[in-house]
């Protein structure tokens, strides 16, 4: 029950000593902020039903029959909850394909790509490096040319090596690093003190030492934040995926689903096309209500550091 | 001794330089050559596997007859009515997050679970949600007495419906950073305002709003260069392009020019175009940021 309820939370960590009490009326004050923090509760609980909804909607869908799907007036709860929806939908064995091709996608990108980052990051923060502006400049230049610009000279590229209908195209690129990654990485390592690489030198490490032993177990925290962002970024692609994956077994999830969606609306089995949306999204749901609050914050601290 | 120190900075130049190699590669090789390439390919008549026939500027010169070409850009721009709607939305939000209420971190969750979903899944999802007889959107208005028409079959809804779509999936992440920034205002300015008699909404217009400033146009920054290469929920939602073109983004129409007509050349044309456009507007938004801008402390 304190009185000081003000509507910005502090986040100095400190109080202003002198005021003990709002100067005015301190009763009407704390219960306004009380009709106030219900009111907004009522409001941010109706949102949340919009926000949850679409999704709810999806795995009531995925449990009807297709006789409930189409039913007038709608059925919101299954009567029977066709479990076996989830059962059927691995008969296409391209979903089981797809998890498999999204996984070495994403995980193969983020790994490679996560160490060729934060070498990169730390050459650019730590060390004496030459041409660090036209390097910087050349990343800078990079970051403004969308991929829908690159996407066909690149194409052409890999169709002639072949790569074509291959997982290569998706992977190769993005272990090269990215951009983004590397200059938030070099943020983090900005608040690294150069004594301690300093007299790691003087201890006689080499630099690959210095980088292996020392700086990735500091920015390890920063680096496990953009794996589980850029993680989520690759699995969820589809641009880059339907561009080269044409047979169905090499497709990445995303794809498969889509697919799936243009298949099965014609035999109106909206209950199937539901289950594998739903499970596609499933892998990554887990893993953001698993590591949400470092997820969330990672995503506050890009954001206004950006 | 100099000649020692020298060595050591030589060395870790080399070490500096190997540190930052795969990058640079990466930039040369699947960044700079291809938009050379692409600058080349642009002048020539060329179906992607056959001879590159230079034919100048004319596929420039097409592009801007091209009605569907037009269409799609215009329709690109028009998506973008969703971004200040969806800002003003957050901002609200991550006002009323702002609060001592219980909940918070559910609620916080539960906005976000849009964000990080596949956006594939959910344009299959909304697709089905906007279906004019059995989707949830539709049942929903009926509730209250609303005859919803067919979404996605209209010219008219067609475009709102996607905007609609793209509003709920980015809320939570711009609410997350409203908050962070709404988060880190000092206290003592709003004290000080209160004292000084003004009222939540001027609190609102001149503390909040000012100090939010660099993220909002971060998120505008972000959302424009997002929202000008709009295309999976396009593709999914509206295999065709929706009904007389109504929901073709420029990038959705690149890609069915390049991969489904192989007009290479031509495809390329547009896409520097679009890519130029992007570059502009995102330089217009920095000079204005500049100019507009002041120091807080």
């Amino acid at each position: 029950m304190s009185l000081t309820t003000a509507p910005s939370r502090n986040t100095l960590g400190f109080t202003p000593p002198v005021r003990k009490a709002p100067g005015r009326a301190p009763m009407s004050r704390t219960t306004s902020t009380r009709i106030g923090d219900w009111l907004v509760f009522v409001l941010l609980s109706v949102g949340a039903v919009v926000m949850i909804a679409p999704l709810a909607w999806m795995v009531s869908t995925s449990l009807k029959t297709k006789n409930e799907v189409f039913a007038l007036p709608p059925v919101w709860i299954p009567e029977v909850p066709q479990w076996e929806t989830y059962v059927r939908m691995w008969q296409d064995s391209s979903i089981l394909t797809g998890f498999q091709n999204s996984f070495i996608v994403a995980a193969s990108v983020t790994v490679l790509g996560m160490i060729t980052c934060s070498m990169a990051a730390f050459a650019i923060a730590k060390m004496r490096l030459p041409f660090r502006n036209l390097i910087f400049i050349g990343m800078l230049t990079g970051i403004m040319i969308p991929y829908p610009t690159l996407m066909i000279p690149q194409f052409v590229m890999f169709s002639r090596i072949g790569w074509v209908d291959t997982l290569l195209p998706l992977i190769v690129p993005a272990i090269f690093g990215n951009i983004l990654v590397i200059f938030f990485l070099r943020q983090y390592l900005e608040n690294v003190p150069n004594s301690i690489i300093e007299a790691a030198k003087i201890d006689g490490a080499n630099f690959w030492q210095i980088f292996w032993r020392l700086i990735f177990p500091i920015i390890r925290p920063a680096v496990a934040a953009q794996f589980i962002l850029w993680f989520m970024m690759v699995w969820n692609d589809y641009l880059a995926p339907i561009l080269y994956l044409n047979t169905p077994e090499r497709q990445t999830l995303q794809v498969v689903i889509a697919n799936m969606n243009v298949q099965y609306a014609t035999q109106r089995d909206y209950p199937l096309i539901m289950a594998a949306s739903f499970v596609a999204l499933l892998p990554i749901l887990a893993i953001f209500l698993i590591f949400q609050r470092q997820i969330i914050e990672s995503v506050a601290l890009t954001g206004t550091k950006g | 001794m100099a000649g020692s120190a020298s060595r050591l900075h030589r060395s870790e130049h080399r070490w500096a330089l190997a540190f930052v190699a795969a990058p640079v590669i990466g930039y040369l090789l699947f960044t700079l050559y291809p938009v050379c390439f692409a600058v080349y390919a642009s002048l020539t008549n060329w179906n992607g596997l056959g001879v590159m026939r230079f034919v100048g500027l004319d596929n420039y010169v097409r592009l801007l007859s091209d009605a569907n070409f037009l269409e799609s850009i215009y329709n690109t721009f028009f998506y973008m009515i969703g971004i200040p709607i969806g800002l003003a939305v957050s901002l609200a939000l991550a006002v009323a997050m702002n609060r001592k209420i219980v909940g918070l971190t559910a609620f916080r969750t539960i906005y976000y679970v849009p964000v990080i979903s596949s956006l594939a899944a959910i344009a299959i999802l909304w697709q089905w949600a906007y279906n004019g007889d059995f989707g949830l959107v539709n049942q929903a208005l009926a509730l209250v007495g609303i005859d919803g028409p067919n979404w996605l079959a209209s010219t008219f809804w067609a475009k709102p419906a996607i905007i609609l779509m793209a509003i709920w999936k980015g809320l939570g992440f711009s609410m997350i950073l409203y908050l962070a920034a709404i988060q880190s205002v000092p206290r003592s300015l709003y004290e000080a305002a209160q004292l000084d008699g003004a009222n939540g909404w001027q609190r609102f217009r001149t503390i909040t709003l000012p100090m939010v400033r660099p993220v909002t146009f971060f998120l505008v920054v972000t959302n424009v260069i997002g929202g000008a290469q709009l295309f999976t929920e396009v593709n999914i939602m509206t295999p065709t392009g929706g009904p007389e073109y109504s929901t073709a983004s420029a990038v959705w129409h690149i890609w069915r020019q390049a991969f489904k007509y192989q007009q290479m050349g031509y495809a390329t044309a547009m896409a520097i175009v679009l890519g130029l456009l992007i570059l502009v507007v995102t330089l217009i938004q920095f000079r204005l940021n500049r100019r507009n801008s002041f120091d807080i402390d």
